[in-house]
């Protein structure tokens, strides 16, 4: 053995490790390939007619489009709230031993996945012509109560937020089921062992550890909910933002520059949005011990690949389900 | 006073579903005693824990917890289902410790052993935090206070659940194998506080492997297989000298 031992070698010590970094020539080369790519393409949008930027810059700020961009965050904000707050409850029924609640929330989640978004707000659109009176009273008798037209004095725009949360609320309703099912059964137990009640056990207990199983997943949603509402025009809706450059447009005969307009702003938005996310999320972090912390990026982004092709969180949750099992030692 | 045990269960019977786990089950814990149960794995000494403080519904028999029928009010000859409410207000008082110690984890060590004395309690959040100092203090750990149970090791997060556990000063405290999940130089540590709460008079249903701690706190012991109480008695005297064939083996493993 003495024989094959080089001189030149450092001997092992604690001395800090010299040695040349590994080049990676085929990573480098793909770098180079992609950048001229880029560049390319900037300088020729840069200089090409049909993106018409001046119109670009003279629109983007332009007070109708900002204010469509503030509509369109306000029914994203508030149609993400009310879905998550049903999805929470349908949630907590689907996990209930009652089995009325059960086949309710079932039921729900069956309607609202099994048809097209735009099918339901074109019905949301359509309630006020289907049930132009309601009236209240006993079945084949000519008692009533009372008689109304519910959907009368609804303001579009509140049609818009109910359409749109009743459904994302079954999405919600999978993705908290499957927060809640990641929580392992120890930490009922020795809850409801203290003497909390349900209740406190849920909020106290359960449902603040399902957070960060939750909220990844979530903030998908809610990305993907800023860019439904571009669907609202399906109920009548004109103000967010993309039927609001798409009237524009019409108007001075230019789709494309307005186009980006739109296309800018949803960036935007959906920027401010990941950064919320972003603390969110670690503050929901806390108590997870260091080296698991960084661990979550992977796990996160399985649980958003099982969620999200079609939107079924049963997938996710069993996902879910797996990794929680490794934290719990 | 013989006549006014802690724990009194008579002829319990467990089933989940056609399964039935605990055939007829009859214990008696007097006040400031410590029982040890012990019986091979799926025996039903978990199951039997958790139906002393109505965590699992019984089938059968009667199981009442000092003086207080578990679950269930009679009147008359007719048993009536507590509400949840009721329920609850019983389990505050008896301690339960678990072998995977659930500690809650989004919450720091001093928040753990305040949460359920403020929100179940209503003790004012000063007060409770006196409280959990001086368990703290007893259990060895007031300096982990502000600390997140996930950076503790395992012994200490068993402390840390027994101090929780006394924070609501239960009559009666249940302990699942608390030192099973212990690597074998942390079992130590746990005993010893365990041991302290038996010599401070607390009443306690231990399931152990820890055969020397049955022989020296244990003032009775049961050994439990296939849902029956096989043996008890005098842990020194069963240890010693099992009569069933099914102790020996069983301790012959053990021991
Ligand atoms: N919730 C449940 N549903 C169905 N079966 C159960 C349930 N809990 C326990 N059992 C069964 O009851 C039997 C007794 O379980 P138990 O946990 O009480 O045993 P144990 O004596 O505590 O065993 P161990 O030493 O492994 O903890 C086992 O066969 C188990 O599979
Ligand atoms: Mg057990």
């Amino acid at each position: 053995m003495t024989d094959s031992r080089d001189s030149s070698v450092q001997e092992s010590s604690t001395a800090p490790i010299k040695a040349v970094k590994l080049r990676h020539p085929l990573r480098t080369t793909f770098a180079v390939v992609i950048a001229l790519l880029v560049v390319a393409f900037v300088w020729d949008a840069a200089t090409r007619e049909a993106y018409q930027w001046p119109l670009v810059a003279q629109y983007l700020f332009d007070r109708r489009i900002t204010q469509a961009a503030l509509i369109t965050l306000t029914l994203t904000v508030l149609s993400m709230i009310l879905a998550i707050v049903m999805g929470l409850v349908l949630a907590v029924m689907r996990l209930s031993d009652n089995p009325v609640l059960k086949a309710v929330s079932w039921t729900y989640l069956w309607l609202f996945r099994g048809t097209p978004v735009y099918v339901q707000l074109v019905f949301w659109g359509l309630l006020g012509t289907i049930y132009r009176s309601v009236t209240i009273g006993i079945p084949f008798t000519d008692v009533a109560f009372f008689t109304a037209a519910p959907f009368e004095f609804i303001d579009l725009f509140w049609l818009a937020v109910l359409g749109l949360a009743f459904n994302e609320a079954a999405y919600m309703a999978e993705i908290v089921r499957g927060g809640i099912l990641s929580v392992p059964r120890g930490q009922d137990e020795a809850a409801r062992a203290l003497g909390m009640s349900w209740r406190q056990t849920m909020l106290r207990i359960i449902v603040p550890q399902s957070m960060r199983v939750i909220i990844p997943p979530t903030g998908n949603e809610v990305i993907s909910m800023l860019k439904t509402t571009s669907l609202v025009t399906a109920l009548g809706f004109s103000l967010e933002l993309y039927a609001r450059t798409r009237a524009i447009s019409a108007q001075i005969y230019a789709t494309v520059p307005l186009l980006i307009v739109a296309s800018i702003w949803y960036l935007l938005v959906t920027s401010i949005l990941m950064v919320g996310q972003y603390y969110l999320e670690k503050y929901y972090a806390r108590g997870v011990s260091p080296q698991r912390a960084t661990e979550t990026e992977p796990t996160q982004t399985a649980s958003f690949a099982a969620v999200e092709p079609d939107g079924t969180g049963a997938a996710g949750g069993s996902d879910t389900i797996a990794t929680s099992k490794g934290e719990h030692r | 006073m013989s006549s006014n045990p802690m724990v009194r269960a008579e002829h319990i019977v467990k089933r989940f579903g056609s399964h039935e786990v605990l055939k007829d089950i009859s214990v008696t814990v007097e006040r400031g005693q410590v029982a040890c149960l012990i019986g091979p794995s799926g025996s039903g000494k978990s199951t039997f824990l958790r139906c002393i403080n109505h965590l699992e519904s019984i089938n059968g028999g009667r199981l009442w917890v000092d003086g207080d029928l578990m679950g269930y009010r009679q009147r008359g000859d007719k048993l009536y289902e507590m509400s949840p409410k009721e329920v609850s207000r019983q389990r505050a008082d008896i301690g339960m410790v678990f072998q995977s110690f659930n500690l809650f984890p989004h919450m720091t060590v001093l928040e753990n052993i305040i949460e359920a004395p403020t929100r179940v309690k209503n003790v004012k959040k000063q007060a409770a935090v006196a409280t959990a100092m001086q368990l703290l203090d007893r259990v060895g750990l007031a300096h982990k206070a502000k600390v997140y149970p996930g950076h503790l090791s395992g012994g200490q997060q068993q402390r840390v659940a027994i101090a929780r556990a006394l924070a609501m000063e239960p009559k009666l405290m249940l302990f699942d194998e608390p030192t099973s999940a212990l690597d074998p130089e942390l079992v130590g540590e746990v005993l010893d506080v365990m041991k302290g709460l038996a010599q401070s008079g607390m009443t306690m249903i231990v399931v152990t492997h820890e055969i020397g701690f049955a022989r020296e706190v244990g003032d009775s012991l049961f050994f439990m297989d296939g849902g029956v109480i096989v043996e008890s008695g005098d842990p020194r005297e069963v240890l010693a000298n099992p009569q069933h064939q099914r102790t020996q083996s069983f301790l012959s493993k053990v021991l």
